[in-house]
């Protein structure tokens, strides 16, 4: 196990190195100078000049990726030059709002996928199977910023229970904090709970035609106690690995909802930035945002590894 | 189902293919709404029941009414014809940014199958590392970067389509390469290039054209979600997503502004994936029906 996460560990540093790379390159690739780009055509000279030292774009390349990528090991992510405060100040104040709206989300599409996704696999075959199926096909269909409009209106606009946008903070208590959280949230874990859900049914379905699961039956084990006691817990291996996957998702996904809430999160930091040109921000949450999916994935990886040890041999 | 299902229908007639798709429900509905909104598209071209650029204030926020199906936006443009106009725009970026995955994705995964070793380590290490970032944070980075509009929203939702292609055919292409057929190819002299043109290509496809559905599915959703964020179409050219951004401020006004987009959406998104999950199945022979 050891050896298997020493490699895992390995490929998963070369991969963010070779990330790091691509962003950086990305920015290095925009049209004309940066620095005129980032202040616009009215900055003097002077003010142009600046940024360009603060930016060391008069160094070579390589050398600039070389300290970008020491600094950033060191938490030094540069100043942003929009809100001229150190990035990784703005960082911990957004993070704050996006780490809770993703894991919220995470949760209840868990919490409604795993149930919706055993019940209808032991239901397979009759019409509540077919009619929840269908509704998972709407679920994937719909596009959460759209769902998100539509809870708006339902419960900020017409019930007014909870606010159409903004965030409080945390430090007026949890409670008006999560009521800001849970439009969001709702919006953001609908396609992925459909999505799961489905994945959970196949996972499971697959499970029940393996021969220890006949077996099991064949003991005369009732049907129930094979479902829960054998079948589960190996189908929610491939159920763990895309939430994993959707953990990605939900990141990428807070761009969009946390813009139809206004919640000053990550996402609508890294909207914001770009809309500015402000690309020390850019490149900093971007790279950020990519290694903790990274992580993520890694993470996911041990603990399928360390749940089913034939996959520990067979990668090797 | 197994990617080996899928490739097993090398001896399939077209007859029976055909047979087995006009019994699959999920297969007809689908194509039947795919269709329908393409030729809504395409009639665009032609006709619209009201002009999108003309802007009529007389007519603003209509409910929807025998005129105006759909109603009318803040600008007393009617809706319906938007809903028109904007799913050419859908289609096409999705359409092209399946084509630059199929494009540039299939010959990567075809290649690293044939020569496997070193190769096939760099190009899967390589889409690896495209798969870590999040898709759409990536399109939004590179459409601000080179400036919004439909061409960059074709790039950016496109390059995220070549490592899921490349990985699908070398899957595919893989499974196929140890069979005899292959091996009697080998025998008599044929290149890889010319073993992958005349017969791997022929076996994967029907893989392809499922992953093709899903892509397309998912690009008429990426595109609807940066047009929201205003990275996608410009005006005047309507599009799903920016017609939503413009609902959102109309919220409290005239909900139903939102309605009709993003029942657009779901349609077509629905649309294609009954077609997709239908593909699957008609295309296999075992007909497992559970997924």
């Amino acid at each position: 196990m050891l050896a298997y996460a020493a490699r895992r560990l390995l490929t998963v540093l070369i991969t963010l190195l070779a990330a790091s790379l691509i962003v950086f390159a990305v920015l290095q690739i925009v049209p004309g100078d940066p620095a005129r780009l980032m202040l616009g055509i009215n900055a003097t000279q002077d003010a142009v000049d600046n940024l360009r030292q603060q930016l060391n774009l008069d160094d070579p390349i390589h050398v600039r990726y070389a300290t970008w990528l020491t600094d950033m090991a060191r938490g030094d992510f540069g100043s942003s030059y929009t809100y001229s405060v150190p990035v990784r100040e703005l960082i911990a104040e957004r993070v704050i709002v996006s780490l809770p709206l993703a894991l919220i989300a995470l949760t209840l599409s868990t919490l409604v996928a795993i149930p919706v996704g055993i019940f209808t696999a032991s239901r397979h075959g009759t019409s509540t199977d077919t009619a929840t199926m269908a509704v998972t096909q709407f679920g994937i269909a719909i596009p959460n910023f759209w769902f998100a409009l539509l809870l708006v209106y339902i419960f900020a606009i017409t019930l007014r229970w909870v606010p159409a946008g903004g965030f409080p903070g945390w430090d007026d208590g949890i409670l008006p904090a999560l009521q800001s959280l849970i439009l969001p949230a709702v919006a953001l874990a609908l396609p992925q709970a459909a999505i799961l859900s489905r994945i959970t049914r196949s996972a499971l379905l697959e499970t029940m035609r393996e021969d220890y699961i006949r077996t099991a039956r064949a003991k005369g084990l009732p049907a129930r106690r094979v479902l829960w006691h054998h079948a589960l817990r190996n189908a929610l291996i491939p159920v763990l690995t895309i939430m994993g996957l959707q953990f990605a998702f939900l990141l990428a996904g807070t761009i969009i909802i946390e813009n139809v809430f206004y919640l000053p999160g990550l996402g609508r930091l890294v909207f914001q930035a770009i809309q500015q040109l402000d690309l020390i921000v850019v490149q900093s949450v971007v790279t950020l945002l990519v290694a903790a999916v990274i992580s993520v994935n890694f993470l996911v990886d041990l603990a399928y590894a360390w749940a089913d040890p034939r996959l520990r041999s067979r990668t090797r | 189902m197994s990617d080996a299902d899928l490739l097993a229908t090398e001896h399939d007639d077209i007859g029976q293919i055909i047979k087995r798709a006009l019994r699959n429900r999920s297969f007809l509905v689908g194509l039947v709404i795919t269709l329908a909104v393409l030729a809504l598209a395409l009639m665009s071209f032609v006709w619209t029941p009201y002009d999108v650029t003309k802007l009529v204030i007389a007519d603003r926020l209509k409910a929807p009414s025998f005129a105006h199906w759909f109603g009318t936006d803040h600008f007393g443009r009617d809706i319906a014809s938007m809903i028109m106009e904007g799913a050419r725009n859908s289609i096409a970026v999705a359409l092209v940014a399946v084509a630059i995955g199929i494009i540039i994705g299939v010959p990567i995964g075809c290649w690293a199958a044939a020569k496997r070793g070193i190769v096939d380590e760099i190009l899967m290490r390589s889409s690896d590392i495209i798969f870590a970032f999040p898709a759409l944070l990536s399109a939004v980075m590179i459409t601000a970067i080179f400036g919004p509009g439909a061409v960059n929203a074709i790039i950016a939702i496109g390059i995220f389509n070549i490592p899921v292609f490349a990985r699908v055919a070398r899957g595919a292409a893989l499974s196929i390469w140890p069979r005899e057929f292959i091996l009697a190819a080998r025998a008599s002299g044929k290149s890889d290039a010319r073993i992958t043109r005349e017969h791997i290509l022929p076996n994967i496809a029907n893989l392809l054209l499922v992953q093709g559905t899903i892509q397309f599915s998912l690009g008429i959703l990426a595109e609807a979600g940066l047009s929201y964020v205003g990275l996608g179409a410009q005006p005047p050219n309507p599009s799903w997503g920016r017609m939503l951004s413009e609902a959102q401020t109309m919220m409290s006004l005239a909900p139903q502004m939102a309605i009709a987009p993003g029942v657009a959406i779901i349609i077509t998104v629905l649309g294609l994936n009954l077609l997709g999950d239908g593909l699957r199945d008609v295309l296999d022979p075992k007909l497992r029906r559970d997924r």
